[in-house]
């Protein structure tokens, strides 16, 4: 409603204040740290800064997936990945090989965004309103999101689906270990029959013991190579990415 | 409710331009990656803001989407540079130019 | 009857596809009993036609005999057709009738000669070209036929290839020919623009809508183009080394039938030089220089081919000096007779080569009279003819462009005298010298010479040849002898060969009427000039062999013509095209193709660099794009 554009409060200005200062800090950090891991501690203070944001501005469910999400589930997942491959060495990040680089990069990087800032305060936010719905009371957000998600932005829901289940198996495919057997074509989406065990056992597997390497969890995210990373030796007819 | 529009959408371009900085000047690829998640965020931050502006919700639908689509992306580039490190432990985005031409 | 024309140039074609197969196989002599048998043939479908058309009425004989339409391209239509008029088949009889008495006397001098199939192959193709030459319809068809006499004569002439002045012989003639005719092609350019068809009907109907500079103009490059054929000034040079070749070519292209060609083409192109008297004229004086030109240099030839081959230029000036001042059937008259008596001379010299061991100069032979009687009668004979001696038919024909000469310009007349003296002399000076005299060829001749083929061992002595050779040169001198007979000027009734051209010529002769004591007048002028020129061969030359006083050096090297075109045309040209092929061709030329390919290349370098590889690089270019299309954006936002 037209309160929404009200004039702002002062708690609202320092919270705004507080808020944004706490995305930029966290922005110079993930770009200047040297340790990825503290890259990915920045990034979570951003995310954090970013739903107060959110939450500043009447998208409450938003500051809550994003939390849960991104902060929650994708900064972790980056940990993951970061602990995994070791990658948490010291860069070199006095000296940039390609010349010029750094510089035309600062460069481009203020001129943009001098030029965003005056297309920020031109007459831009201004247009055909509620064209989708209005916003409602903080407590309808769910429920109106919702609302425009099921209803006029089917479509891109029903194919946003599709994209999560592309995704999750292009992520199977690709984290797979390179196939160690020769003359072995298998079923690329078949998961290996590791019941079979290893042949100098002398005698299968009891099928109660799961194997290692059992699909990845129901949530998206963990569908990554972390399961294979136990080198059982068993595993005869694994094919590779 | 809030400030003016024009601060939030200001906020987001220095997010945004910290972002592509940070992704022209750093070498470590998980680094670039989550500079990249940092830009996706100014771009949620500007969809939010003309939400409120515009009193649209359409506005928070799309961040709602740019979510699941950033997560996806997520999920899948780990899983590249994953595979990379196989091959090459200890690569950064420099050592990857097989297309000099 | 008029119908068999078209066997006319077929039959000697034929011969010429006969032995491009099957030459080989047939071998000496039949391929040159079977070339001969094909001219021979021709004539006698020529004499055939030659009746069919005296049957005519007097006012209508022309008859075209149309094959097919060769080229129909918008407004051009050209056909291939056959003209039968009296012009032509003189022609035509003419040179069927003279090339089958050089093709049976070639059976015998090309006898030792392993390429003899190939030598009738090109006779007798020549032999077809020529006869396309004089029997067409139409300029382009008879241009087809000219082109084809130049590239036989070019095969001919560098017959014996291997010897390199015979293959540069020949690349000279062709090289003088095709400035002619590049000449000749314009002239049919102009034509065709100005009148809008090439057929020799059509154009001469239309002329009278044609301007007078384009007619002159016409008339000045097809003169070019005969020039170019018939060895005048200034394209003449190619002729006297044309005699490279052998002497049965010698004499039939050099002297009876190709070069006679330019003359065939100024007749027929009469009512253009008609309206264009410009152009006429300086054909006359054109040929009337190239008449005293030959004849000077010819006085100072050892080499009996090249004494003959001069002659030739300068009688062939006569001709165009003829055709020029419009005495068109005293042209034709004096070609025909000049045919007779130079291929005489040449097959009679062929014959004193062929004895002498292939060797041709003049100064190491000597009273071959004994010895052979026949080439020498016949050759006496020749010598009488073309020297003007009444009552041998060079007397009459040469009489005959005299006298109208006279009517023309006194002056040409003149000229045309003086020339007459000195063709007498000079050719007296030949006979005197190859056949009179002592005997001087015996000491020239090492013992050990090795003879031609297998019946001339060392010591035997120089003959008479055999009956192939010897009955063409009998037939050619009762020919020269006695052919004036066809066109007598005594009485109406015996100048047959003027009357029979007449509807050719009509009304575009020069109209001069004698009176009978004028024509007695000119006629012992004539004579007294001939026996004028004939004792002083025989004062001069009866006894002694060496007169070095008459044999200037500026005369032998042909007033130094040839040389200063060497020099300066020949060589400049080498010189330039050196010059270009190594700056021009290799900096200029290449240097641009190669630099355009280097400046690709080079910015193909530099544009590489773009392509670092690196991924940042690539993403700072996206920046740098993004921050244009905000820039963009912002000058449209206000």
């Amino acid at each position: 409603m037209t309160n929404l554009l009200a004039a702002a409060t002062i708690p609202d200005a320092i919270t705004f204040a507080i808020a944004a200062v706490i995305c930029v800090v966290g922005a110079f950090g993930v770009v200047l740290a040297r340790n990825p891991v503290h890259s990915a501690l920045m990034l979570v203070m951003t995310l954090f800064g970013v739903a107060v944001l959110f939450v500043e501005e009447n998208a409450q469910f938003l500051a809550a997936v994003q939390v849960i999400v991104y902060a929650g589930a994708i900064v972790v997942l980056f940990l993951f990945v970061i602990m995994l491959l070791g990658v948490d060495r010291h860069e070199a990040i006095e000296r940039d090989p390609l010349p010029g680089q750094r510089l035309i990069a600062v460069c481009l990087g203020i001129l943009g965004l001098v030029e965003l800032i005056l297309l920020a305060r031109g007459k831009w936010p201004h247009g055909p309103r509620s064209v989708s719905g209005p916003l409602g009371t903080p407590a309808d957000n769910v429920s109106r999101i919702g609302k425009s998600v099921f209803t006029t932005y089917l479509l891109a829901f029903e194919v946003t689906s599709a994209l999560l289940v592309i995704a999750v198996v292009g992520a199977v495919v690709l984290a797979r270990r390179p196939r160690r057997a020769a003359g072995d074509d298998g079923a690329p989406f078949v998961e290996p029959d590791d019941s079979i065990g290893d042949l100098d056992a002398g005698e299968p597997e009891p099928l109660d013991q799961p194997a290692e390497d059992t699909e990845a969890g129901a949530a998206v995210e963990f569908a990554d190579a972390d399961a294979e990373a136990a080198p059982t030796g068993r595993a005869a007819g694994r094919t590779g990415p | 409710m809030s400030v003016g529009t024009s601060w939030y959408l200001t906020l987001a371009a220095i997010l945004f331009t910290i972002g592509a900085i940070g992704l022209l000047v750093r070498r470590n690829v998980l680094v670039m990656f989550m500079c990249v998640e940092l830009m996706l965020n100014a771009a949620t931050l500007t969809f939010v803001t003309f939400a409120r502006g515009l009193d649209d919700i359409a506005g928070q639908t799309a961040v709602f989407f740019v979510l699941v689509v950033a997560a996806a992306e997520v999920v899948v580039g780990l899983g590249i540079i994953v595979s990379i490190y196989r091959r090459r432990p200890g690569a950064t985005a420099d050592d990857i130019h097989g297309l000099k031409g | 009857m008029l119908r068999s024309v078209f066997l006319i140039p077929l039959l000697p074609l034929a011969g010429f596809v006969i032995l491009l197969a099957s030459g080989r196989q047939l071998g000496n002599p039949r391929a040159g009993w079977l070339a001969t048998l094909m001219v021979a043939a021709s004539f006698v479908v020529t004499i055939v036609v030659f009746i069919g058309l005296f049957r005519l009425p007097a006012g209508a004989r022309s008859y075209t005999e149309t094959w097919f339409t060769w080229i129909s391209a918008g407004h051009l239509h050209v056909d291939m057709g056959l003209l039968v008029d009296p012009l032509s088949m003189t022609m035509a009889a003419f040179v069927t009738g003279v090339s089958a008495l050089i093709h049976l006397y070639s059976i015998g001098y090309m006898e030792h000669d392993e390429d003899f199939p190939k030598f009738f192959l090109y006779l007798n193709l020549f032999v077809a070209s020529m006869l396309l030459l004089v029997l067409a319809d139409n300029f382009l068809f008879m241009f087809l036929g000219w082109e084809g006499v130049g590239v036989c004569s070019y095969f001919l002439i560098g017959f014996w290839f291997e010897r390199d002045s015979a293959s540069s012989a020949a690349k000279k003639a062709m090289i003088f020919n095709r400035i002619g005719d590049a000449a000749f092609l314009v002239a049919l350019f102009l034509i065709y623009e100005r009148t809008g068809s090439l057929e020799y009907h059509t154009v001469f109907a239309n002329l009278g809508r044609v301007g007078e500079p384009s007619l002159v103009a016409i008339g000045l490059l097809l003169f070019a183009g005969a020039a170019g054929k018939s060895a005048q000034i200034p394209l003449y040079p190619w002729l006297a080394d044309a005699m490279e070749g052998p002497t049965p070519v010698s004499a039939l292209i050099h002297a009876a039938t190709m070069v006679t060609a330019g003359v065939y083409l100024m007749c027929r192109i009469n009512p253009i030089l008609f309206r264009a008297p410009d152009a006429a004229h300086v054909v006359a004086i054109v040929g009337a220089g190239t008449a005293f030109l030959g004849a000077t240099i010819a006085c100072a030839q050892n080499d009996i081919k090249k004494i003959l081959a001069y002659s030739t230029i300068s009688q062939l000036g006569y001709m165009f000096l003829a055709a020029g001042i419009g005495a068109y059937d005293a042209a034709i008259f004096l070609m025909l007779t000049h045919a007779f008596y130079k291929a005489l001379l040449f097959l009679g010299a062929g014959s004193v080569i062929h004895a002498m061991n292939d060797d041709q100069d003049v100064k190491t032979m000597g009273a071959l009279a004994r010895v052979m009687p026949i080439t020498g009668v016949t050759f006496l004979v020749g010598w009488l003819s073309i020297g003007g001696v009444p009552p041998f038919s060079g007397f009459w024909s040469k009489g005959n462009v005299l006298l109208n000469a006279y009517a023309f310009s006194p002056v040409l007349w003149a000229i045309g005298s003086l020339t007459a003296v000195l063709t007498a002399y000079y050719l007296g000076r030949a006979y005197l010298l190859v056949f009179r005299g002592e005997q001087r060829w015996v000491e020239a001749r090492p013992s050990g010479a090795a003879g031609h083929g297998s019946h001339d061992a060392a010591g035997q002595d120089p003959h008479d040849p055999s009956w192939v050779m010897s009955l063409p040169l009998v037939v050619l001198g009762v020919l020269s002898a006695l052919g004036a007979l066809v066109n007598l000027p005594f009485h109406p009734t015996f100048d047959f060969l003027d009357r029979w051209l007449n509807p050719v010529f009509a009304s575009r002769l020069l109209a001069h009427r004698w009176s009978v004591g004028g024509l007695w007048g000119f006629a012992v002028v004539d004579g007294v000039l001939a026996l004028l020129g004939v004792g002083l061969a025989i004062a001069c030359w009866g006894r002694t062999s060496e007169h070095p006083a008459l044999e200037p050096t500026v005369l032998r090297r042909a007033w130094y013509i040839d040389w200063a075109y060497d020099r300066f045309i020949a060589r400049t040209s080498t010189e330039v095209a050196v010059e270009t092929s190594s700056v021009v061709e290799t900096k200029g030329i290449d240097g641009a193709v190669n630099g355009l390919a280097g400046l690709v290349r080079a910015t193909g370098r530099q544009l590489r660099k773009v392509q670092t590889g690196y991924v940042r690089n690539y993403a700072l270019g996206l920046t740098a794009g993004l921050v244009l299309v905000l820039a963009y954006v912002l000058t449209r936002a206000s």
